[in-house]
């Protein structure tokens, strides 16, 4: 799958495509994906247990750090406040399942658009910050949230509300049924997310968008639009996250907002993403499975538990930056989802000579 | 005249949260590091005092606010020495990632040490002292002391910014930190002293608002947030600005909560936050920084 | 021994070779030029000095002191002060603050505000004037002055005359005497030859990363040092 971006004119008149993929065992890994998917797909057929709840809150945190990944390692955006969307997609299934009648498991799409349009003012505001304290305002909008839909009554106000059209269609459908239909929306958003996730960077946006990570001005310079490709990468992000707390709502058939609404959410995916690695679509992956496997085996332990998540962030934040996967790129070149752009030279050809005062040259990788 | 206490109420608390404010924009204005952790570091000096407190037999804690300083102050120059240095101009991304960690490593190693509940720190008969203005109107000399403390403070710095050798430094090191090694500063010093300069004077506040009234480990939040809209409020780079923005946060927090209610004091004054973020986002009082 | 001895020193930027196996020796009482074309390597000299590049072969040895190793702030300590390419006056602070911010590390030595005040009258006037509201001139005078504060026995002076008119050039290098006098040993690396050999005691040319020829001014022919520093 080697698509051709464009053409670079070299030093002395070649012209050589730019494609976008890396060298990778492509069909073995395409297997495996493919195998893994329909494995994923089948697994509530035997049963739902509570290995299908881990899975539903897998998805949810995998979906979340994706869209968390997406606004710091490629817009340079780092978001202390995405929680505020992730309560708001599950006061939004509320809402409209309890209130407007529609059928729970399509709430997600409500979610998912009230996430996005609420996005809109909200990087209007935050976006006139920068760095640490755009950070900060994204929690303070967060914390607006949080204070709002506690005081208000009719939400339930600081205990929360049950969402009770989906209680009864888990009544209804039989818990099997019920639980089944989520976890299989909840692994479709998942994908959705990656697919979003790759496609988005594939294009030529994701070049903006790594020209923005690499360096603000120059890509200004370049004629990059900052702000627009910054803003929609925020937007896409609040309705994925939205999507993702729309389904925690749905499994857990509740919502509360000091849950929903809690920075604790931030912690989690800063985590993920920098343990796992910022920037690309593997480190969310190992990210997540690495917090999920943690957080099963010492949760118990409360504080501890967020003690050593601080400090393993910190840490890698500083002497690994590449997190785990990127200490795996580094040694293996193994990528799952190749995102390189390469210069082709053609398997035979050797690249051109670069002139004589220059250091560096040759193929280089973007 | 119940308004007026309102008001005057708000400018008093205005005054604390430009004492938390100060500590949080010095450390940004000398070496561009939003320290997440600020907020758990206005809460730590309270815990140090309740720690000298509690061995030494019961004494009031007020004595104990210049030790917890000194305490501090060796503590903020650790710790920019020792973790956070490695964080400064290398992007804003890892400061804020590294800083929230710490933030988490701070108040969950509090709650695991001293349990998660509210504590006080005793200081006897001066915590409900008031000073009597007219008989429907007293004002709490707590307040008033962390008020003039407050202004005491911002003072200081400002001559200790302008006057000092370090304070030059300090600006210095700020405007052009590859020059400022060139002219034999010592950056890495530069920063742990800056550090530790705004945790001494957040130390201030943490004690004394650990006397006036309880703390616990989950306080940390609401300050880094309130300090943090008290710097923009009153606008990036001047510290009589944020003086300024704390108290327009104040007084709005107390309104609101005059007007709708406790529970909604905070509420309102985020959205007071955000109104200005909307409509004058450089703040009242905003220097043109040169950066 | 030298004032100031490098030997076989060669220095990267990454993966680029900027200065290869440089030898050069500086006595006290010299006026040292290094001229060169652009991206000869001066500059890269200059900030080997003063420490913000590590050569990663050879030695620079100052007074005796190996200093390759040694951070910029305490090569300021040992008497070596740069005036950086482009000034960097500090622009927050006053002319008055700039100076005493030279005067950080409190070497003793005769350079004090007023004797700065005196070498270069233009500022005197400009005391309280912040680091943004100075012409070129001013700003090239502050930060020779500046780097005086700190007493240095070496200054290295980064092409001063870019973007000065002549006479301001001219002005400048007519402080070289009185620096001497006070014990200061210059090195000063110009990409404008004319000027600077008429008050220099010895200049090496660069070309290339490569130091293409060394000498006395008065010893060496207007086509020797043409061929030096275009290579051809």
């Amino acid at each position: 799958m080697r698509r051709m971006a464009a053409m670079v004119t070299s030093a002395d008149g070649q012209e050589y495509p730019v494609q976008v993929g890396g060298r990778t065992t492509k069909s073995i890994v395409m297997g495996v994906g493919a195998v893994a998917l329909i494995v994923l797909f089948l697994f509530p057929l035997f049963g739902v247990t509570d290995w299908t709840r881990r899975l539903v809150e897998f998805f949810c945190y995998l979906a979340a750090a994706q869209m968390w990944n997406l606004l710091l390692g490629y817009a340079g955006l780092m978001s202390a406040g995405q929680q505020a969307y992730i309560g708001l997609g599950a006061y939004t299934v509320w809402f409209f399942a309890d209130i407007v009648h529609i059928n729970p498991l399509l709430c997600v799409l409500f979610a998912a658009i009230t996430g996005a349009i609420i996005a809109f003012p909200a990087a209007a505001l935050v976006f006139r910050l920068r760095g640490g304290y755009l950070a900060i305002g994204t929690w303070v909008i967060a914390e607006i949230f949080r204070l709002i839909f506690s005081s208000i009554s009719q939400t339930g106000g600081g205990a929360g509300t049950t969402i009770g059209a989906a209680a009864q269609m888990a009544q209804t459908k039989g818990v099997d049924g019920w639980y089944s239909q989520v976890y299989w929306l909840a692994l479709a958003v998942a994908v959705l997310t990656i697919a979003v996730c790759y496609l988005l960077l594939r294009s030529r946006t994701g070049l903006a968008l790594k020209a923005i990570r690499d360096d603000d001005l120059s890509a200004e310079s370049s004629g990059v639009n900052l702000w627009r490709t910054k803003l929609y990468t925020y937007i896409i992000a609040g309705a994925g996250c939205a999507m993702a707390g729309a389904l925690i709502a749905l499994y857990s058939l509740q919502v509360r907002p000091g849950s929903a609404f809690s920075i604790n959410w931030t912690a989690y995916l800063i985590f993920i993403t920098v343990i796992g690695g910022i920037g690309t679509i593997e480190g969310p992956f190992i990210g997540t499975v690495i917090f999920y496997a943690l957080r099963e085996t010492t949760s118990k332990y409360g504080t501890w538990y967020f003690i050593v998540l601080g400090l393993l962030a910190a840490v890698i934040a500083i002497w690994s930056r590449g997190g785990i996967y990127g200490w795996i790129l580094k040694k293996t070149g193994f990528t799952l989802f190749p995102l390189q752009r390469r210069v082709g030279f053609g398997r035979s050809e050797k690249p051109p000579s670069p002139p004589a005062s220059e250091g560096g040259g040759g193929a280089a990788t973007v | 005249m119940d308004w007026v206490n309102t008001i005057v109420s708000g400018i008093l608390l205005g005054g604390l949260y430009s004492l938390f404010a100060v500590g949080l924009s010095l450390v940004f204005g000398t070496m561009r590091l939003v320290n997440l952790a600020h907020g758990d570091l206005t809460v730590l000096p309270a815990y140090v005092a309740l720690l000298m407190v509690g061995s030494a037999g019961r004494f009031n804690p007020l004595y104990a606010i210049p030790l917890t300083m000194v305490v501090m102050f060796g503590f903020g120059y650790l710790l920019q020495r020792g973790l956070l240095n490695r964080v400064v101009l290398k992007g804003d991304i890892i400061g804020v990632i590294v800083t929230f960690g710490l933030s988490m490593v701070i108040m969950n190693a509090l709650q695991q040490g001293f349990t998660a509940n509210s504590q006080g720190l005793d200081a006897g008969k001066i915590e409900n002292l008031s000073i009597t203005v007219t008989d429907q109107f007293a004002i709490g000399w707590l307040p008033l002391l962390i008020f003039l403390l407050a202004i005491v403070v911002i003072t200081a710095l400002q001559l200790y910014m302008g006057h000092t050798k370090m304070g030059r430094a300090f600006r210095a090191v700020s405007d052009d930190t590859d020059a400022a090694r060139l002219m034999g500063i010592n950056t890495k010093h530069v920063w742990a002293v800056a550090m530790a300069v705004a945790l001494l004077v957040v130390s201030i506040g943490g004690v004394i608002m650990g006397i006036r009234t309880t703390f616990s480990p989950l306080l940390g939040t609401d300050r880094l947030i309130f300090a943090f809209e008290a710097v923009i409020i009153g606008g990036m780079g001047s510290l009589w600005g944020t003086f300024v923005g704390g108290i327009v946060l104040g007084v709005a927090q107390l309104i609101g909560a005059k007007v709708f209610g406790s529970p909604f004091q905070h509420l309102v004054g985020h959205l007071v936050f955000i109104a200005i973020l909307a409509f004058r986002p450089q703040g009242f009082l905003a220097k043109t920084v040169t950066k | 021994m030298s004032l100031l001895e490098i030997e076989n020193a060669s220095v990267y930027y990454e993966h680029f070779q900027a200065l290869y196996d440089i030898n050069l020796k500086i006595e006290e009482g010299e006026i040292f030029a290094c001229i060169g074309a652009n991206g000869a390597g001066k500059s890269t000299l200059l900030k080997m000095l003063s420490g913000t590049l590590i050569p990663r072969q050879g030695r620079v040895v100052f007074d005796g002191e190996p200093i390759d190793h040694m951070p910029p702030h305490r090569r300021v300590e040992l008497g070596i002060s740069l005036v950086p390419e482009g000034r960097r006056i500090f622009p927050s602070l006053t002319v008055h603050e700039n100076l005493m911010i030279g005067a950080y590390r409190n070497r003793k030595g005769p350079w004090t505000t007023d004797a700065v005040y005196e070498l270069f009258p233009l500022l005197q006037p400009l005391t309280k004037r912040q680091g943004t509201g100075l012409s070129g001139g001013e700003q090239q005078a502050l930060a020779i002055g500046r780097a005086l504060m700190a007493n240095p026995r070496l200054i290295l002076l980064d092409e001063i005359s870019l973007g000065l008119a002549p006479v301001v050039i001219k002005r400048i290098y007519e402080a070289f005497p009185t620096m001497l006098e006070n014990g200061c040993t210059i090195l000063v690396v110009e990409q404008d030859v004319q000027h600077v050999l008429t008050v220099a005691t010895h200049v090496a040319c660069f070309l290339e990363g490569r130091i293409a020829l060394q000498g006395v001014p008065s010893e060496l022919t207007g086509d020797q040092i043409t061929a030096a520093y275009f290579g051809v």
